[in-house]
């Protein structure tokens, strides 16, 4: 095959790979976007909340809406999406090995790769933490917001951060009780307004707190929580036991970097950003020139900071490809870039700014 | 200073009025005041956006604090359903009632003449009230903003009804 003529393969069709898809597409780079869902959005369609940003970055829009904009975009353009399409391997000169609906087998030579594959919650073990009713948010929201089906009444949401508090919110809206929100840190996570609006329906919040145990002969029937020292042991004497059938963990996330060690990009270990994870340049190139990593798998940020990383790729691609000029690729970059700076600041964006900073300078280095 | 927010997970009225956002009680006597309670600082502007008067402004970087010009503001109410916090309200009292005009996205939506109880902050029931009325259209995107009156003494605290827990 023609090297010109090799397609960009976007892998993972979340916001990240869907926006850099588009972006290649409207460039009239061939673009194939793999996924190994059946739909298209990623996690954009369990996101009934509206977002935060400016205008530009689709503020005030719930996250649906918007995944329904991305998907009837990439629809006109007319990309090439593969789904139930699960990409297993990368070869040496870029060949992509695709498994497709379990059953066929086979690989595309790509001229370049942008990898989107996201992130994984993280689990969190206790005793009684494999009886029914215990689960991730994610699962959770999943179950509310796509399927409409409520996995428990009363429910102990585990961890503060903005995935913590949101679900608690979106269990509610879907007719379920949140008895807690327990944080082991001595402060809460999420953005403050998040929390106002569970606290303000009635849910305790309780910092320096963790989970002991879950009992229930069938499934969840209560959980034992108990304060915890500095050291994060808890303190005996402090339990306390919560009726509850459901308990959420929100406990954090981590980059799905296994693509990209296969491709044998080069990685760092960043705690803020959940682990470790491809090191990338300013647009968001791997150490391997050709794969481009964005989204959740170059660090966990949030949507919003998902689709402009997918931006800036997309158009990055598009000009090293040759179908792009340089200046009009710059120009684009650059704006891009400021978008995306606008939303890194500020007490919670301060920390992932500085963080992105330290992985930009690890790939410089190396 | 943002103590009961980041431990409890709700500002009490004394870390809202070092911020300064709040209307004093002689503001909420002569006028409906706009309230915003955003007092960290996270990169969104729709407040900024939505206002018709140009009354609210965030400005650059967009992680600035808003701020209400109570001179320009028409207290049309679009910041209320605007604000993907849900951090804004509307507040005002006459003689010894109060009314105030909040985001609501839980189901099922309160009737207009139902009696409810009010809560503040911390999710505790402050008073009874009634609901005046219940606006949801489409540009508000499924957040309805409700309106109630209730006794003037709580116009601070109050900043919500209470919810008919999972009986929808």
């Amino acid at each position: 095959m023609d090297t010109e003529k090799k397609p960009a393969i976007v892998v993972g069709a979340g916001p990240a790979g869907l926006c850099a898809a588009i972006e290649l597409k409207k460039a009239g780079a061939p673009v194939i976007l793999m996924d190994e869902n059946s739909k298209p959005g990623g996690q954009l369609f369990k996101q009934i909340h509206k977002f935060f940003g400016s205008r530009e970055h689709r503020a005030g829009v719930r996250g649906f809406d918007i995944g329904e904009e991305l998907l009837a975009e990439s629809l006109n353009l007319g990309i090439d999406v593969r789904l139930k399409t699960e990409v297993v391997g990368i070869e040496k000169g870029l060949k992509v090995w695709a498994v497709e609906d379990r059953s066929r087998s086979y690989t595309v030579d790509a001229a370049t790769l942008i990898l989107a594959t996201g992130a994984t919650e993280n689990a969190l073990s206790f005793p009684g933490w494999t009886l029914p009713g215990v689960m991730t948010a994610g699962c959770a929201q999943t179950l509310i917001n796509v399927h409409r089906v409520l996995p428990g009444k009363k429910v102990l949401m585990i961890g503060s951060g903005n995935v913590g508090v949101i679900v608690a919110y979106q269990l509610m809206q879907a007719g379920a009780e949140v008895v807690a929100v327990i944080e082991a840190l001595p402060r809460l996570g999420g953005y403050g307004v998040h929390t106002a609006k569970v606290r303000r329906a009635g849910v305790s919040f309780r910092c320096s707190t963790t989970i002991v145990r879950a009992e229930g002969k069938e499934g969840v029937e209560r959980a034992i929580i108990a304060r915890v020292d500095d050291r994060f042991k808890p303190i005996a004497g402090t339990e306390e036991t919560l009726e509850v059938d459901t308990i959420c963990l929100a406990v954090g996330l981590t980059p799905s970097i296994e693509l990209a060690c296969l491709a044998g990009c080069g990685e760092m270990y960043v705690p803020e950003l959940g682990g470790n994870m491809p090191v990338h340049d300013e647009f968001m190139r791997s150490s391997v020139k050709s794969v481009y990593v964005v989204g959740d798998i170059a660090g966990v940020e949030e949507a919003s900071t998902a689709m402009e990383e997918g931006r800036l790729a997309g158009i990055h691609a598009a000009w090293a490809m040759g179908y792009m000029d340089e200046p009009t690729m710059e120009a684009r970059a650059e704006e891009t870039k400021r978008r995306l700076r606008a939303l890194r600041q500020g007490v919670f964006g301060q920390k992932r700014f500085a963080a992105k900073q330290r992985i930009l300078e690890q790939e410089a280095n190396s | 200073m943002t103590q009961t927010l980041k431990t409890m997970g709700a500002p009490s009225l004394d870390e809202l009025r070092l911020v300064g956002m709040l209307p004093t009680l002689e503001e909420l006597g002569n006028r409906a005041c706009v309230c915003i309670e955003c007092v960290e600082e996270i990169p969104c502007n729709p407040c900024e956006t939505s206002c018709p008067q140009g009354a609210l402004r965030v400005g650059s970087p967009i992680t600035n604090l808003p701020a209400i010009d109570r001179s320009k503001c028409m207290l049309c109410g679009l910041c209320i359903s605007a604000c993907p916090g849900l951090a804004i309200t509307i507040k005002g009292m006459q003689g010894d009632k109060a009314r105030i005009r909040f985001p609501w996205e839980y189901l099922p939506l309160p009737l207009a003449g139902e009696e409810v109880e009010m809560v503040d902050r911390f999710g505790m029931t402050l008073c009874r009230g009634n609901i005046l009325s219940v606006a949801n259209p489409a540009r508000n995107n499924r957040t309805a903003v409700v309106m109630a009156e209730f006794p003037a003494e709580f116009v601070e605290e109050v900043i919500s009804i209470g919810r008919k827990n999972g009986k929808i």
